[in-house]
């Protein structure tokens, strides 16, 4: 533990802690551009120069390490000499364009520009002029306003695994770009408008939309994705005009991924802004008494094993168990919110949670990846797999469809029967998951869509068992889940009840004409032709699959318009909260729920979401428990059995759109043009 | 005068065969195994006291610089031998890589072997074609002749040397940026610490010198340190190559003692300065990176790391560049900027802002197109990059604007009121 003095302040740090960090200990604020606490450190732009003692020529601060008895000082002639000679050279060829720019009034320079620059310039020769670059449909370029910090590079190099972004050519005529104007095909690359401290870097679909000052910010959370990332939601009026990361070390630290950075435009688009009914084939326009009278009539005029309801991938726990209640007092059975048609369950809770959590993937030292792409089902949590390859040590295998995944991998091929074989150490393999000391396995949401999927499950779980995932101290036993709604949904119990009908059983009975009438709370993924002649009753915010097939539409909010609980994969239960109001006559889901409970003439025991929240704490303390994981006992889940031997198959096949919200985004349609068709065309031979 | 059998460099103008057996004739080669037997410690004990300083132009100890080098480690450890040689003015290590490239080979061994390398990496210059053709042809026939590779010398101590071209940046010449380049980075100085002893190359301990520096170890270590430390002044020993370029009757590359007088050096080695002693004007005394020294220093300083620092240059790499009295100093000044500029790796704020403003400026001082109180803005410029950047080119732009405004003040405001009654009469 060096001790060393800053300021004439003495402290003690732990090692390998840098000047620049110590300072930041102390509250002494340092200024600089290069630096970057999640990245490496080059030291260029020497803006955190510091004094130090017996030192010839004063320091970067970032880059020194803490060493004992070092003498530091902030404050100096020399110090303030230094960091306004440094800020002078960043300005001699920084265009005076903030009026015009984007990062203004958010621009680290303009910043320090208040605290380091001079009142006139004194440069008075010609300014460098930089041509743009194209990185795609994401990253607009201002190439003149580069300062040359080299962050962007090191972020695609270290945090996103890509390495197309560098500088080329040499001193002032020195460029970042892709050399090859390439795109930044990354799903992490809008982070890279976030690490930039200037306007070189910006938002394409954001540019020129609003000023920073303009914005409303709400702190919430995205459901584009499992991941459940902590987002800042900025609006202006009634518009979500951007999203960015917000820092939560435990779950996204401050990266988001571009679907959930960018999908946001798809809120303007496809709305349902008011009840429909359908009538002659044709919906029209109805009010809400009339349209909520309409569900009442059809849920009343049918037996209760003749009703079910499917939830959707970005339903709220709230609406999740209002439904439940209502129907469920109405003695219906069939509830279902497994859209997909997976055969995971809720006995036990071990076994559908991301048990190590994902900050948890950095103590791990070898991950087992089974069926999944977690770079599109989890981008976060590829990222951080990512994190802790770089910390070095890391081996990861890989059972399903190869994949890049930003790092090596090791390929056991694509044999889901290889499972059996692992579980039962007749496979090598074994030996290596046993040898690890910290081992993960992370099944993927795709592998347990199987017809065979409880056996899958199974399997899995007994790999964990047998090869010493699952120990005291240690529960390496992951599900990468996909929807928002799912951990949350199997948290509920919103499943098939006693003499229910699954998936299947309710799509079968709709086309047999067993089940009357469906009630699907945002569920888009199911195509309109397996509900047969049943009365579809459709909840949900956007004209997606569901609704085209709807004879009544409800319509109700998206994320950013209700303030809604959702576990994320980890099982931790996070809130949103709401930034703009729902779209015309549109309402927040639970409270559309409890109206029709009013219909109904069975009104639900809640009229406020505080009440609601307490019977969601009640229903399953892990409610209670916010923004926190709480660890789950191990238990039995799955069937056991053979697994078949289908390969295993990816369920995402755009990442760019996955949910009715980026399937109708324009910049999401921009993406898949811009990285998905390209690779799909070549996949098949018929480009160019 | 250095006498004859002080030289260290007898092939120095290549008028004998560079290959093995000449080399040999020449004493290269002889007795390495017994040099080898007296152990890591004692040669670099015995480098310590030679008071050999490095060649490259930081003029700091080679001994100890070995000394720093971990001494017990696991896995590779590297020398690598700096033959980027690019400074303007500067052609030594030239005629050491074209005309005698055993001594550096044989010294690359000892070196390694004292700091326990595994494995040496020779960075050369990129358009130093023949140099590296005439190097490879003499690393193969110590390969052939088991002077190095598997028990090299038959010491018992396994040792390869491998050559690596360039692609011609003098930024390469700086150490680290050196070890980028050979990893196949872009050639970018790094950040110290770590220092290159602890995490160098492929973050392994390494030993980064001049071909200067390794090419005289042998013949320091064959003949005894007390005879280095003989020569020359005392912190200044030995004797150095010496590049005289510019307007002198005969330029010339020449071997002398440490601390000869300047005016000796060109006077004796040189023809005399071009129309005489008296009409000489500046003399840049280590290479285009040190400060210009008007002739009134010329006439009496003397060519050592000491002397020169003490009068506001430096030897660095002891390329005097000689100008009379018909130099437009300015300009010569503003071509050495401009050279700065250009060879600026970009990787720094100060260097890369800052040596394109001073070759601006230094641009429109040479027709004079300025104000008065620009001399000292560019003086205040030059003093914002020095100390400030990552490595020394900072350092090295501003010194030689430095040097022309502390001696050559005059004629810059001159240049500057000619340009302005030319303006006012037209």
């Amino acid at each position: 533990m060096p001790k060393l003095t800053i300021d004439g302040i003495e402290l003690e740090v732990a090692p390998g802690t840098s000047v620049l960090q110590a300072c930041e200990q102390l509250g002494i604020e340092v200024p600089r551009f290069c630096y970057h606490e999640k990245l490496s450190v080059p030291a260029n732009c020497r803006m955190c120069l510091v004094e130090m003692e017996k030192a010839p020529k004063p320091i970067a601060s970032c880059a020194m390490p803490c060493g004992e008895g070092m003498v530091i000082k902030t404050d100096t002639e020399t110090v303030h000499k230094a960091r306004k000679g440094v800020m002078e050279f960043l300005l001699i060829n920084h265009p005076l364009d903030c009026p015009i720019c984007d990062q203004g009034g958010e621009c680290d320079l303009q910043d320090q520009a208040v605290g380091y620059g001079f009142d006139r310039g004194r440069y008075g020769e010609e300014k460098r002029a930089v041509k743009d670059k194209n990185l795609g449909p994401l990253i607009k370029t201002i190439m003149t306003r580069c300062i040359h910090c080299t962050r962007c590079i090191r972020f695609s190099d270290e945090i996103a695994g890509v390495s197309v972004m560098g500088a080329t050519g040499r001193g002032e005529h020195m460029e970042i770009g892709t050399y090859v104007e390439a795109a930044v095909s990354s799903e992490m690359s809008g982070n890279l408008v976030d690490v930039c401290p200037v306007g070189a870097l910006t938002s394409k679909p954001y540019a020129f939309t609003a000023r920073p000052w303009e914005l409303r910010k709400t702190e919430s959370v995205d459901v584009l994705d499992a991941v459940g990332s902590n987002i800042r939601i900025d609006t202006r009026g009634g518009e979500v005009l951007r999203i960015l990361p917000r820092l939560n070390e435990a779950v996204n630290e401050e990266w988001i991924s571009d679907k959930t950075r960018y999908a946001h435009d798809g809120l303007k688009r496809q709305r349902l802004d008011r009840p429909y009914i359908r009538e002659n084939g044709k919906l029209r326009a109805a009010s809400w008494e009339e349209a909520l009278a309409l569900a009442a009539t059809k849920l009343k005029g049918s037996a209760p094993e003749k009703i079910a309801a499917i939830a959707g991938d970005l339903a709220d726990a709230e609406s999740l168990l209002a439904l439940k209640d209502l129907l469920g007092g109405m003695g219906v059975a069939s509830l279902e919110s497994r859209q997909d048609g997976s055969a995971i369950d809720a006995t036990s809770r071990a076994g559908y949670i991301f048990n190590s959590t994902i900050a948890g993937i950095e103590q791990a030292d070898h991950v087992f990846l089974i069926g999944t792409n977690p770079r599109w089902e989890g981008a976060l949590v590829n990222a951080r797999i990512r994190k802790r390859y770089l910390q070095g040590g890391l081996t990861v295998t890989v059972l399903g469809p190869r994949v890049d995944l930003t790092f090596p991998i090791e390929h056991l091929g694509n044999d889901a029967t290889l499972l059996n074989a692992i579980a039962d150490g007749s496979h090598p393999y074994a030996e290596t998951l046993k040898a690890a000391k910290k081992p993960l396995l992370i099944l993927g949401s795709g592998a347990l869509a199987r017809p065979d999927g409880a056996a899958v499950w199974a399997a899995a779980r007994a790999v964990a068992e047998a090869c010493g995932l699952v120990r005291e101290d240690w529960n390496g036993f992951n599900v990468l889940h996909r929807a928002a709604s799912r951990v949350g949904a199997l948290d509920l119990g919103f499943l098939p009840a006693k003499g229910g009908r699954d998936l299947a059983g309710i799509l079968d009975g709709a086309r047999k004409g067993e089940v009357e009438v469906v009630y699907l709370l945002g569920a888009d993924e199911i195509e309109a032709q397996h509900f047969g002649r049943a009365f579809v009753i459709y909840q949900g915010h956007h004209g997606d699959r569901g609704a085209h097939r709807a004879d009544l539409i409800l319509p109700g909010a998206a994320y950013t318009e209700k303030n809604a609980t959702y576990v994320n994969t980890e099982g931790r239960a996070q809130h949103t909260r709401q930034a703009t109001f729902p779209v015309g006559e549109a309402r927040e889901d639970w409270k559309i729920i409890r109206a029709l409970s009013g219909a109904l003439g069975k009104p639900l025991p809640y009229d406020t979401l505080q009440q609601l929240r307490k019977r969601l704490a009640d229903a399953n303390p892990a409610f209670a428990q916010i923004d926190r994981v709480t660890p789950a006992a191990w238990g039995a889940f799955g069937t056991a059995g053979a697994v078949a031997a289908a390969p295993f198959t990816l369920p995402v096949e755009n990442f760019y759109m996955t949910d009715a919200i980026s399937r109708a985004s324009a910049t999401m349609a921009e993406c898949t043009e811009a990285f998905v068709s390209p690779a799909v065309a070549e996949r098949t031979g018929t480009h160019g | 005068m250095l006498r004859d059998e002080d030289r260290i460099y007898t092939n120095l103008y290549g008028f004998e065969d560079f290959r093995l057996d000449a080399a040999r004739k020449r004493g290269d080669w002889d007795g390495t195994k017994d040099i080898l037997a007296r152990g890591r410690d004692t040669i670099i004990e015995q480098m310590k006291e030679s008071g050999m300083r490095g060649r490259g132009g930081a003029g700091f100890s080679t001994g100890l610089k070995w000394s720093f080098m971990p001494k017990k480690v696991d896995g590779p450890v590297y020398l690598v031998i700096n033959a980027d040689e690019g400074e303007p003015g500067t052609c030594k290590d030239r005629e050491i890589l074209r005309h005698d490239p055993h001594k550096l080979i044989e010294g690359c061994l000892i070196a390694g072997f004292a700091i326990g390398a595994t494995a040496c990496y020779i960075y050369i210059r990129g358009e130093f074609y023949h140099e590296a053709s005439n190097v490879q042809v003499a690393i193969d026939e110590a390969y052939a002749s088991g002077l190095i590779g598997k028990n090299a010398c038959g010491s018992g101590y396994d040792y390869d040397v491998y050559l690596h071209k360039g692609a011609g940046a003098y930024i390469c010449g700086e150490e680290t940026a050196l070890i980028e380049s050979i990893e196949g980075k872009k050639g970018q100085p790094r950040n110290k610490p770590p220092f290159p002893a602890n995490a160098g190359l492929y973050s392994r301990p390494t030993t980064v010198n001049n071909v200067e520096s390794i090419a005289g170890v042998p013949t320091i270590l064959r003949r005894g340190p007390a005879w280095f430390a003989g020569l020359g002044r005392p912190k200044n020993a030995g004797t150095k190559l010496f590049c005289i370029s510019g307007h002198v009757n005969k330029p010339c590359n020449v071997e002398e003692e440490m601390g000869i007088p300047l005016k000796e050096l060109i006077e004796r080695h040189a023809g005399g300065v071009r129309g005489g002693w008296d009409n000489l004007l500046a003399i840049i005394p280590g290479g285009s990176s040190v400060p210009v020294m008007p002739k009134s220093v010329c006439d009496t300083v003397l060519m050592d790391f000491d002397s020169l620092r003490e009068v506001g240059s430096g030897l660095g790499t002891a390329a005097v560049i000689v100008m009379d009295k018909s130099t437009d100093i300015v300009k010569a000044i503003a071509r050495l900027s401009k050279f700065y500029m250009h060879e600026s790796c970009g990787q720094c704020t100060p260097c890369r802002e800052g040596t394109g403003w001073l070759a601006r400026v230094m641009d429109r001082m040479v027709r004079g197109q300025a104000r008065l109180d620009e001399i000292d803005m560019l003086y205040d410029v030059t003093k914002q990059i020095e100390g400030r950047t990552i490595c020394a080119l900072g350092d090295a732009a501003a010194w030689p604007v430095q040097g022309l405004i502390r001696h050559f003040r005059p004629e810059m405001e001159a240049r500057i009121a000619a340009y302005r009654q030319s303006i006012a009469a037209e």
